[in-house]
């Protein structure tokens, strides 16, 4: 069943330096209880995307295409539905939690925000679920925690008191934007585990934004791999890791550090960077980068559509399908 | 929290000291024997040595900076070269005149200068924050005085509701002390709105703009709780420490506002006391208002730990 439904959602933003175009007419679906990782480089809008959802962004943002979530356009209401639904049917956890997180207000307080304003829950009805919530994502002594302040609290520790404030109303979709950047390795996987079990627990979908291919291998089920604005590739997890279609999937591959694999010393990296568009090129967007462009690539643009893989990609010229290994 | 407390009441200890000597230090260096001045122009030398002899001003400095500091502590500030009252009971009679209106100004600034501050924020690039702006513009540009005498015209002489001058303390008739002290708080709020107005605004955009607002709105928070519980919490700290400044200003020379409207005030005690070079008055009313300026300061320091946890708990920041 589709929880989430992106269609065609194109953001752009006045700037000083003029217009940039952010999101260039993404579509993709998210199924209920599913995790879609949505993958890219900075800069390639899919924080921006992930924010569009529910109508966060700036003001100096102009959205256009649809949004549904559970048959409900949110693209269409208005600010004062739209608030209902974010923080109890869709909720955001974020990349930096020193941040995300007010420094003034206690942990307790903060998530006692939520179940007010969602859950009409208050006083000490609030105070009991909230150290629930802080037990449910592995805060040690929950009743204490409660009442301090971030800056009391280890960047681990502040990133499960986000995703417990996120979790409070049991939302049917998490939005996680680049949930462990901000961490140390050996607490990323606390807090993918933490996601993980509430994910089951709750039975909610996920949409995880990030740059980094181990937390798609070890958490996602789908992906969505986005390029300057654009989607370019759609698969299950397992078959987007062994059958990349679009040059530039491969070469995010390649640029993950594997020691078995670079023996031979160094990284592969993509040369050259993200563009910065204006408007929608007619042309391939990573034409400029990639070593299989040609002519066709830099004055057509390429759609979306089954790739030689199986699954979609955006590319004039998918990567064949390797062939499998012969036993010796 | 206690150790912030203790450093910072001893640092006011410290502070009060210094500017105990450099007041007494002050007064001394002023040209013209203070004898002299205070026995009279025509006395004979008998009496200014007799006086001399009384002040023990014909002991060395230190013995006469511990004599001025005991007296102070006790409260006697001495007598003025003037009227020959205590100075104590002469500024006991002229600061709560200037509290009073102070209060009440600041109470006037604070209501106007952090609400619009708050709106011109968050109606950032329109018409009403270019209103805000320009409001906030002429009030700092309009002078004290051109719009004291405006308000009197309009509110006291062309259409007589209000009085033009006077003191009615609050203390006696609150009512009557309001219509008194209203003009000249308008008066002096107005001006200290402009400046809080625009310290509140751009705090006030800094914090808008902050992750834990985006968070704030993600939780589906609604607009008034985003703004003033997140983001306005958050800029407290500008806003108090503005309101601190001022206040020791304001308590220390509402001197044409008081002139204007014939308020017997600290402002005009002093103005007093300076042009009659009276200086057992300038010592008294300097300390007195050193000492507000110390207390003030060390109150709002008390703020910033309640308003922001990070100085209160922990102590990491400061």
């Amino acid at each position: 069943m589709t929880l989430l439904r992106v269609d065609e959602l194109t953001v752009r933003f006045r700037t000083e330096d003029g217009p940039v175009l952010a999101v260039d007419a993404a579509s993709f679906d998210v199924a209920a209880e599913e995790v879609l990782a949505l993958v890219g480089e900075s800069g390639c809008g899919k924080s921006v995307t992930a924010l569009a959802l529910t109508r966060l962004l700036p003001r100096n943002a102009t959205v256009a295409g649809t949004v549904t979530f559970d048959g409900t356009t949110l693209s269409a209401l208005p600010e004062s539905a739209l608030r209902e639904v974010r923080g109890r049917d869709v909720a955001y956890v974020f990349q930096e939690p020193m941040t995300s997180l007010n420094p003034v207000l206690t942990v307790g307080r903060q998530i006692g925000e939520v179940l007010r304003q969602h859950q009409k829950l208050h006083g000490a009805a609030a105070r009991r679920r909230a150290i629930e919530l802080l037990d449910l994502v592995g805060i040690p002594l929950p009743a204490r925690r409660i009442g301090e302040y971030p800056h009391q609290l280890s960047g681990g520790m502040r990133q499960r008191v986000m995703i417990a404030m996120a979790v409070a109303c049991r939302p049917r979709l998490l939005v996680a934007d680049e949930p462990t950047t901000a961490l140390d390795v050996t607490i990323q996987a606390g807090i993918l585990d933490v996601l993980r079990d509430l994910r089951t627990e709750i039975g909610m979908a996920v949409l995880l934004i990030t740059h980094d291919l181990g937390v798609v291998a070890d958490i996602a089920d789908r992906v969505v791999v986005m390029y300057a604005g654009r989607t370019i590739e759609t698969a299950g997890a397992p078959a987007l890791f062994a059958r990349p279609s679009h040059p530039y999937t491969r070469g995010l591959l390649d640029a993950v550090p594997n020691p078995a694999r670079h023996a031979d010393g160094g990284l592969r990296e993509i040369p050259g960077r993200v563009p910065v568009l204006a408007d929608s090129p007619d042309a391939c967007t990573f034409a400029d980068r990639c070593g299989r462009a040609d002519e066709t690539c830099r004055r057509h643009r390429p759609d979306l559509s089954p790739g030689p893989a199986g699954h979609p990609v955006r590319c004039w010229h998918p990567l064949p399908v390797p062939e499998p290994a012969v036993p010796a | 929290m206690r150790r912030y407390l203790l450093r910072r009441l001893l640092e006011s200890v410290v502070t009060f000291v210094l500017v105990t000597i450099v007041v007494f230090l002050g007064v001394r260096a002023l040209p013209g024997d203070p004898a002299r001045t205070l026995a009279g122009e025509e006395s004979d030398p008998a009496t200014v040595a007799q006086i001399r002899h009384d002040y023990l001003l014909d002991r060395p400095l230190p013995v006469q900076y511990a004599r001025y500091v005991l007296k102070a502590l006790t409260g006697d500030l001495g007598r003025s070269a003037r009227t020959g009252l205590p100075v104590r009971s002469t500024i006991g009679h002229a600061l709560p005149v200037t509290l009073q209106l102070a209060m009440f100004a600041m109470v006037i600034a604070v209501l106007i200068g952090v609400g619009s501050g708050v709106v011109a924020a968050v109606r950032r690039r329109t018409a009403t924050e270019w209103a805000a702006n320009s409001v906030a513009l002429l009030g700092l540009s309009v002078p004290n005085f051109w719009f004291g005498l405006m308000l009197v015209l309009v509110f006291a002489i062309a259409f007589p509701i209000l009085p033009a001058s006077g003191f009615v303390s609050l203390f006696d008739d609150p009512v009557q002390s309001f219509r008194h002290l209203l003009l000249p708080a308008i008066v002096l709020g107005t001006a200290l709105a402009a400046v809080i107005m625009r310290q509140t605004r751009s705090a006030m955009l800094e914090a808008l703009s902050a992750d834990y607002v985006r968070t704030a709105r993600a939780k589906g928070l609604g607009g008034s709780r985003v703004v003033l519980g997140h983001a306005l919490r958050n800029s407290l700290i500008v806003v108090v420490t503005i309101v601190g400044l001022q206040l020791g200003v304001l308590i220390s020379g509402a001197v044409v506002t008081e002139q204007i409207f014939v308020l017997p005030g600290f402002g005009k005690l002093t103005l007093d006391a300076v042009f009659t070079r009276d200086y057992p008055m300038i010592q008294g009313v300097v300390l007195v208002t050193t000492t507000a300026y110390i207390g003030i300061n060390l109150f709002v320091d008390l703020l910033y730990s309640v308003i922001d946890p990070r100085i209160r708990v922990g102590g990491a920041v400061l």
